[in-house]
């Protein structure tokens, strides 16, 4: 049996004349959790659409378990899927909610009745059997649309922004369970949200999507640290990753960078390599600099230069303050117990082995 | 001062409400008048109506006339009454309304739920049925129903009725069901059901308030209809309205009020019985799409 559970190649989509997927090209091994990601109207949840048959395609290929999906209808794709509004059946009592399925398929009565219980035991949801979705909060519910796609025992589980009809608390407890079930029943998952860091704590790969484009495929920590383009770069992470305008110059020595600052220039050097620019040339980019790599400078620190702060934003955890490089606010993470105040200066280190470059022009990684 | 002046503002209340309510029993005795009238006519003899004034009690309670409108009152030549013409209209709504009100739900669970090309535009067709006038469809019905050889019978009456209906039907269902979550019809279609099953499964069991909608409004349309009723039908499938028109016209001698009432009072009252029994669903039925989340 093979390890592949899901692979798409080459897929588009339209709806008339607007295309909302265009060559996407993702597959997924047994166990993995893929979240796709993007602003909304990026095609994710159509995207998700297409996989669980919901939606028709317009060319490519999707495959499942190693089965060509054109033409077969959702129920016999082996999927389950957790929908954003829950899509309980609001007539039907929890238990009937989560049989449905089983019963459509013609599933016996006691195997329903033993694959309900174990599901509604895993989930702690068996006081709750007997009620409509009506009487049930949003956490309830939550948990049993998770068992009607449990019970179904699906290769593959497809997750609908499943979280985000929930109050801040509930989400990040939902967000472990989610992730606490993934890793003990070993289930394959692709999962959709638009929330980076739902993404970034329950993924194993990220797929990070705009306008029906994938832009980049890798595991959180690539994304986080090795952005394909200024589009994930900022749509990755919070606050978001600062992108610093600069003239850099190649020398012998590494890059030579010069920032504007308020009054006069930051220079700063690095021994990065810049794909494209030969020894001696010039060029305009932007630096991509997570605010933790701009911090308070220990005795370690190689790139230390004075900045004015802007804005300070005390987070419990860290300080966060703003200031102004190559004319853009630039947001720093410093440690809790720095004394700072707005309008002061400040000595700031700049952990350039961090850094991203991306083209000022069309926003692709250069180095 | 404070306190007089909460005292004036209170009296003046009381009197506001006294007044409002003066008003609403003049107005609601204004509309029962006509029914009073009925129900007394109908139990007086005809002594009793020549001699005392409309609005007066009988003298002696008589209950005659009732008897003779179910079962002995003429209709031109034949005097049975209105009782095979109730049975009539009886086996000419109960169908119709079955049949308009479930072929409305399919509508409408496709309209809404199930989209394809050119779905609004039938909807809109649908639509535009509610809003032709009777007279115009008699002609070109009738000769549908001669084609269809069920001219004059009980099921030409059922099939004009369903065809009248279904743009109305349609219209209430289809906007009951387009307040439901296309994810739901999706969970189904993962789950495994199919168009039905997720129709009978699903769908059905919430539609209470707007079947009860439905229902009453069928109803009460087919049986009170007199157009189609007296244009479609032949002597042995007339509807109940068109035989209390009958009734009515048909006097040897005499005009008998009180049979006329009595008449009168046994073709209302299935209607009324169906808005006393159902009345509440139907204003929770046709608010039900609005007010929910």
């Amino acid at each position: 049996m093979s390890n592949l559970i899901l692979s798409i190649e080459n897929l588009y989509k339209s709806y008339g004349a607007t295309e909302v997927l265009k060559d996407i090209n993702v597959s997924i091994q047994r166990g993995e959790f893929l979240v796709l990601v993007g602003p909304s109207g990026c095609g994710k949840s159509t995207l998700l659409n297409c996989i669980a048959g919901l939606e028709e395609v317009n060319a490519g290929a999707i495959n499942i378990g190693g089965r060509d999906m054109v033409g077969v209808a959702p129920k016999d794709r082996d999927i389950a899927m957790v929908f954003q509004s829950y899509a309980l059946y609001p007539t039907m009592t929890v238990g009937k909610n989560i049989t449905f399925g089983m019963k459509v398929r013609g599933v016996d009565a006691a195997t329903q009745a033993k694959k309900l219980a174990d599901v509604a035991k895993l989930l702690q949801i068996e006081p709750l059997l007997n009620r409509k979705p009506g009487q049930l909060s949003g956490g309830q519910r939550q948990r049993v649309a998770m068992g009607r796609a449990l019970v179904r025992e699906p290769q593959l589980f497809l997750f609908d922004e499943p979280l985000s009809n929930l109050d801040a608390k509930l989400r990040v407890e939902m967000r472990t369970e989610i992730k606490r079930l993934h890793s003990n029943l070993k289930a394959s998952i692709v999962y959709v949200t638009h929330d980076q860091i739902e993404a970034m704590t329950l993924a194993t790969r990220i797929v990070v999507m705009k306008d029906g484009i994938v832009q980049q495929i890798g595991t959180p920590s690539e994304i986080y640290n090795h952005p394909a383009n200024m589009f994930v770069a900022d749509f990755m992470g919070s606050p978001s990753m600062n992108l610093i305008p600069a003239t850099v110059e190649a020398l012998p020595t590494g890059l030579a960078i010069k920032i504007k600052q308020e009054n006069g220039t930051l220079e700063l050097m690095d021994d990065t390599k810049i794909k494209g620019l030969k020894m001696g040339a010039k060029r305009e980019l932007l630096i991509g600099l997570r605010p933790e790599n701009i911090t308070n400078p220990t005795a370690n620190s190689r790139l230390v230069a004075p900045c004015r702060i802007e804005v300070v934003e005390p987070a419990g955890s860290d300080t966060f303050i703003t200031t102004s490089l190559g004319e853009k606010p630039i947001t720093a993470r410093l440690r809790a117990d720095t004394v700072v105040s707005p309008g002061a200066e400040i000595d700031l280190a700049f952990n350039l082995a961090s850094a991203s470059y991306f083209d000022a022009g069309n926003g692709e990684r250069l180095n | 001062m404070m306190d007089n002046l909460v005292k004036d503002g209170s009296l003046r209340q009381v009197a506001l409400r006294a007044g409002l309510y003066a008003v609403l029993i003049i107005f609601a005795l204004y509309y029962l008048m006509p029914l009073f009238v009925m129900i007394v006519t109908s139990l007086k003899s005809l002594d009793d109506i020549r001699t005392g004034s409309l609005i007066g009690l009988p003298r002696e309670l008589v209950f005659d006339a009732w008897g003779k409108a179910w079962s002995g009152a003429c209709t031109g030549v034949k005097c049975e009454g209105l009782q095979p013409y109730f049975w009539n209209s009886v086996l000419i709504a109960v169908p119709a309304v079955m049949i308009s009100t479930v072929l409305g739900a399919m509508n409408g669970y496709v309209i809404s739920q199930w989209r394809f090309k050119g779905s609004d535009f039938i909807f809109a067709l649908l639509l535009f049925g509610c809003f032709i006038p009777f007279q115009v469809i008699l002609l070109p019905m009738a000769i549908v129903l001669g084609k269809m050889k069920i001219a004059g019978s009980i099921g030409g009456l059922i099939f004009v009725h369903v065809v009248y209906g279904l743009g109305f039907t349609t219209l209430f269902f289809r906007n009951y069901y387009i307040t439901i979550p296309v994810e739901l019809v999706k969970a189904a279609k993962v789950d495994g059901a199919g168009f039905f099953r997720i129709f009978w499964s699903i769908f059905m069991p919430l539609s209470a308030p707007i079947v009860v909608v439905t229902v009453i409004w069928q109803f009460t349309q087919i049986w009170n209809d007199f157009l189609f009723g007296v244009s479609f039908s032949q002597a042995g499938t007339q509807p109940i309205t068109v035989a209390l028109n009958n009734i009515v016209n048909s006097t040897t001698g005499v005009k008998e009020y009180n049979v006329d009432m009595a008449a009168a009072i046994i073709a209302a009252l299935p209607t009324l019985f169906v808005y006393v029994v159902a009345g509440k669903y139907f204003i929770r039925g046709l608010t039900a799409g609005s007010v929910k989340g």
